[in-house]
């Protein structure tokens, strides 16, 4: 019987040359690292002249779905099946990439993102187990990278937008001063 | 000074571009690093750090050895000693990206089933992850306490966290999962949006193999308590699959849960309406009424300012408008705009679209605008686009002035090498089908490969050229430029080049002067493939009209179409040794037998008799018969023992009489009015030996009404050169004789020398036993498709109609009962009506065909299903003659 939950088979965090600040496949359709890479290539030269800068894009390249978003020198994808439910995927890219601009305080570019590369590769963890969708509200995933109400008392349930974002400053600040 | 501007360049694109914490980092640096893990006084930031840049590594594709990881994990597990949060995270990220073995799992086990029930929920949900990501069955027995509860934490977090768990697990450890059922159906009415979809998902999934379950699933929740749009998603799609599986012949013409579906198209998110709206469009034999909500929010979608919405709403429309084009014709003009979307994915989907469901009257136009469009996009859409184009030429043959030209047009621009031959196939193809569009065709592709970069299509065009251009009105005009090329290509195009004048010399009369003026030419070629080419058609056209030894004609054999199947040339030229005497064209047998050799090795439908269900398998089966009754019509007319049998009036598929064994032998039954005639193909596997006189005897077992008359055996059957062997009997005249045979196969076995090729002169008399051959009821039948089986039904008369009703025992379902009732009678089912929807209770089916005698029958079949499995049918036959209509029943008596 197919798999009649949505399934993500990578997400992808690419800079203006193509080459791997952050990746994560959770499937084993690209067995080893050449043909990741390969498909990586692929699907940057196929993207690389496109406008997806406002609003998120959308193409079929080798037989998947990919959606994409780029911004300042860094270029987000998500990849599905291809009869993926296109809206899924694209809210799976959105909240990964609203997520990293809260966690960077809107400061995302290449450099920003490497000197954060922790937070990235939580994020990645926290929007996507196993292919299966673990979270899409980017405040909320924001939250769970900061480790917001691990110390405290306030489960992470009862936060406010707001206050998921402070502790993603807090966290940024952190970082800045190290 | 020349040597240091370089350096300093070098470091200020460093500091400016390049710079980044990770460069120049190295595997082996940084695991030495790792060792602060060890320390006794830890420092948090520090690790985390370190952790970070084993992470880069791994993710930049690093591999670490297995000591290495093993090292790595046992000291990253010392790390659960500090108390700090962030690094308690990276750990949890470290641990999964290591994949530890079993028995290093057992290390972290008690620090995770400690953060487990950690009072904060963050560590116990992160800590359920990992374990259930590491964890075996064992460890999963002593911990599935503690998930089962975390399943209904009030905390969504955890719970989401032992759900999306519980889901991987399943694959794994599907008995421990499956007891957590009613845990899991109270996180379903959770409040949290993506606790309700984790629980959703994890439900379905533990009761899939239910159908009940997921029925009764889909019943209740419909009726509205998902509040997750996620969660929505996977309701539309969990209730799609019980439509598939439910009875769509409802007496009401209802289908149920449709509403349901109807009324997501109005749901708030998007998400959910298009996951709607695409399940509205796959519904099996979706009725216009259905499609047209699902079709107009799509619709709406087509204008939307997001790309994602307009690309997912266009590839459904295309989807649709394969099968309804014209429900999708009403968003034509939203689609046109689309034509000039910046997305080339979505441009391209809507111009196939557009293609699809546009009218004769609209092509001008439409055309029009995708010229434009073609400039600018990859070589991958346009090969869509021109693969749209020539199916739609095919469509309206009346446009093909402007499709043609549209082709030649393309053609004659930039574009690689997949996208040409793309063009230059649908244009091959428009020409074969297309009658008119065949000179101006010819006369494109001849501007083509004035200026081809592509030898291959050249090549492929110039043969095109030498078998087409003759038979037009005027060929001396493709002369020039076919000798231009011999003029000014490569070796490879100028050797086609020459073929294909050379076909113009043999085929057109008037012009053989000229061709051999230029043929003669060639003879100077520097390449020696030319100057061969030219010399062998020079010789043929010149002594062509001379009669050679046994009325063999030289240009008939050089232009003429090879009549011995490629097959049997392969297999002899590879048997034929150089000697004194030249090989010899006629000795290669003609015989039809590799046609079902070659089709016993194609990868396609190897047991055809079982796909028979499938429409589309038993169109292509029939197609192929008839291409094959025709090539064996002309084999037996051939042999003079038959000429006195009359007409043929069907040939069998080939049954195989052996298992791949040395010798592989399979029957063909040939059924005349009086006369049923047997084709042994036989094949001689082992190259040591060569058989000879090889016979067959067809012993009758069963069929007091057969008499044998020819047997015609084999003379020799050399290693792997298949031959037949014939067997005829006779039967009265117009009946079913039914019948079973014994068949041995008696044969001389000479040896073979493998390295010389010789062949002993002493042979062993040796025989072969070949499986029993039946002559069933259903060889007498010939499937015929009736357009309307109503008005053929009503122009047989009455009278030779003869009703009764039978009980077929029981079966697993009705289709089994449909299928093996179509197998025994060989007859066409028609109007698709040998598919049987899932869970039909009743249904008909039309049979229609002809017995041997060209006499019609038709058969209508009513089948009904009772709970009990019983199947009971009612049959009725109308023919051309009472004989055939008694047969019909007298045969489902005898089955």
């Amino acid at each position: 019987m197919e798999h009649s939950c949505p399934l993500i088979k990578n997400v992808l965090l690419l800079d203006s040359e193509g080459k791997r600040v952050a990746v994560k496949y959770f499937c084993d359709e690209w067995p080893s690292l050449a043909s990741k890479l390969a498909f990586e290539k692929s699907i940057f030269a196929k993207t690389q002249r496109t406008n997806a800068r406002t609003e998120a894009e959308i193409g079929m390249f080798d037989g998947y779905i990919v959606v994409y978003k780029f911004i300042a020198d860094l270029h987000f994808y998500v990849t599905g099946g291809d009869d993926e439910n296109e809206l899924i995927l694209a809210t799976v890219l959105q909240g990964f990439f609203d997520a990293v601009s809260l966690l960077l305080r809107n400061n995302v570019d290449k450099r920003t993102v490497l000197e954060n590369l922790d937070l990235i590769f939580l994020c990645i963890d926290e929007i996507v187990d196993g292919g299966i969708i673990l979270e899409t509200e980017a405040n909320v995933i924001a939250a769970k990278v900061a480790m917001r109400g691990a110390d405290a008392d306030v489960p992470l349930s009862e936060q406010t937008i707001s206050q998921a974002l402070a502790t993603a400053r807090e966290h940024l600040a952190r970082s800045l001063l190290k | 000074m020349a040597l240091v501007q370089p350096m300093k360049k070098e470091d200020d694109r460093d500091d400016e571009e390049e710079y980044s914490p990770y460069l120049g980092i190295e595997k082996g640096a940084v695991l030495q690093e790792a060792r602060v893990f060890n320390d006794p006084q830890l420092d948090a930031r520090r690790c985390a750090q370190v952790i970070t840049k084993l992470l880069y590594l791994l993710n930049q594709g690093e591999v670490f050895t297995k000591v290495e990881a093993t090292e790595v994990f046992f000291s990253v597990t010392k790390l659960f000693q500090s108390k700090d949060v962030s690094l308690r995270r990276m750990v949890y990220l470290m641990i999964k990206e290591l994949s530890p073995s079993a028995d290093e799992v057992i290390i972290v086990t008690s620090s995770l089933m400690k953060d487990m029930n950690s009072k904060t929920d963050l560590y116990r949900a992160n800590a359920i992850r990992v374990l259930c990501r590491i964890t075996d069955g064992f460890l999963l027995g002593q911990i599935e306490r503690y998930i089962k509860q975390a399943l209904v934490d009030k905390n969504v977090v955890v719970a989401s966290a032992a759900l999306v768990s519980g889901i991987h697990l399943l694959q794994s450890n599907p008995d421990i999962v499956k007891r957590w059922s009613n845990e899991v159906q109270e996180a379903v009415q959770s409040r949290a949006a993506l606790v309700q979809f984790h629980a959703l998902a994890l439900l379905h999934q533990i009761r899939q193999n239910d159908r009940l379950a997921v029925n009764k699933l889909v019943t209740s929740l419909t009726r509205g308590s998902i509040r997750s749009p996620l969660a929505q998603c996977l309701l539309v799609r969990y209730t799609s699959q019980v439509i598939r599986e439910t009875a769509s012949n409802n007496q009401t013409g209802d289908r149920p849960f449709y509403d349901y579906l109807e009324g997501c198209l109005r749901h708030k998110n998007d998400m959910v309406i298009l996951e709607a709206a695409r399940a509205i469009t796959e519904l099996n034999g979706v009725t216009t009424r259905e499609l047209t909500p699902a079709i107009t929010v799509l619709q709406l979608f087509l204008s939307s300012s997001k790309p994602v919405l307009r690309f997912a709403a266009v590839r459904t429309l295309n989807k649709v408008a394969m099968t309804h084009p014209l429900a999708v014709t009403n968003c034509n003009i939203d689609m046109e705009s689309l034509i000039s979307d910046q997305n080339r994915s979505i441009a391209t989907l809507a111009i196939t679209t557009l293609l699809k469901t546009s009218n004769e009257s609209s092509v001008d136009r439409l055309m029009k605008q995708i010229t434009n469009f073609m400039s600018d996009i990859a070589d991958e859409f346009k090969i869509v686009v021109v693969e749209a184009i020539r199916s739609l030429c095919l469509k309206f043959p009346l446009k093909y002035r402007t499709l043609m030209n549209f082709l030649s047009n393309i053609l004659r621009e930039e574009g690689g090498f997949e996208y040409k031959t793309a063009i230059v196939d649908s244009i091959l193809i428009l020409i074969r089908d297309i009658p008119d569009a065949k000179e101006s065709g010819l006369s494109h592709l001849c501007e083509f490969i004035e200026d081809c970069e592509f030898s291959y299509l050249s090549s492929q065009i110039l043969h095109f050229l030498g078998n087409e251009g003759p038979k037009t009105l005027d060929p001396s005009k493709y002369i020039r430029y076919i000798h231009t090329r011999v003029i000014l290509e490569n070796a490879t195009v100028r050797a086609s080049a020459v073929s294909a004048l050379a076909k113009f010399g043999a085929l057109v009369e008037p012009l053989k002067p000229r061709i051999l003026v230029l043929l003669r030419r060639c003879l100077y070629d520097n390449d020696d493939e030319v100057r061969d080419r030219a010399t062998l058609y020079l010789n043929a056209l010149e002594s062509g009209s001379q009669l050679e030894d046994g009325g063999f004609r030289a240009d008939k054999f050089v232009f003429g179409t090879l009549d011995v199947p490629l097959a049997n040339l392969e297999a002899s030229l590879q048997a034929y040794e150089s000697s004194e005497t030249p090989f010899d064209i006629r000795s290669v047998p003609k015989d039809v037998k590799s046609q079902p050799y070659s089709e016993k090795k194609a990868p396609g439908p190897k047991k055809p008799s079982k796909d028979a269900a499938l429409p589309a398998a038993a169109n292509e089966k029939s197609l192929h018969g008839a291409k094959s009754v025709d090539a064996y019509e002309k084999l037996l007319s051939s042999i003079p023992e038959f000429s006195t049998f009359g007409k043929l009036f069907k040939s069998s598929a080939p049954v195989e009489l052996t298992e791949e064994t040395e010798y592989e032998v399979n029957v063909v039954k040939h059924i005349y009015p009086g006369h049923v005639v047997f084709q042994y193909n036989c094949t001689n596997t082992i190259p040591e030996q060569l058989l000879q006189n090889v016979n067959i005897l067809a012993e009758i077992l069963e069929g007091d009404e057969f008499s044998e008359v020819v047997s015609k055996p084999l003379p020799s059957l050399p290693y792997n050169s298949p031959g037949q062997a014939f067997v005829a009997f006779e039967k009265p005249q117009g009946v079913y004789s039914i019948g079973k045979f014994a068949n041995t196969m008696r044969f001389l076995v000479k040896e073979v020398d493998k390295d010389t090729g010789e062949v002993e002169e002493e042979g062993v008399e040796d025989e072969y036993q070949l499986e029993d051959l039946e002559v069933v009821p259903s060889d007498y039948f010939l499937k015929q498709t009736v357009q309307n089986f109503r008005n053929a039904w009503e122009n047989l008369a009455p009278e030779f109609e003869r009703v009764d009703e039978y009980g077929l025992g029981v079966k697993d379902s009705l289709n089994e009962a449909v299928q093996a009732v179509i197998e025994i009678f060989g007859l066409q089912p028609c109007e698709g009506t040998e598919v049987v929807p899932s869970n039909a209770r009743s249904h008909t089916c039309l049979l229609a065909g002809k017995f041997v005698g060209d006499i019609s029958v038709l058969a209508r079949l009513s089948f009904g299903i009772d709970p009990q499995k019983q199947v009971a049918m009612k049959l009725a036959v109308r023919s051309e003659d009472q004989y055939v209509s008694d047969a019909i029943h007298e045969i489902l008596s005898g089955a």
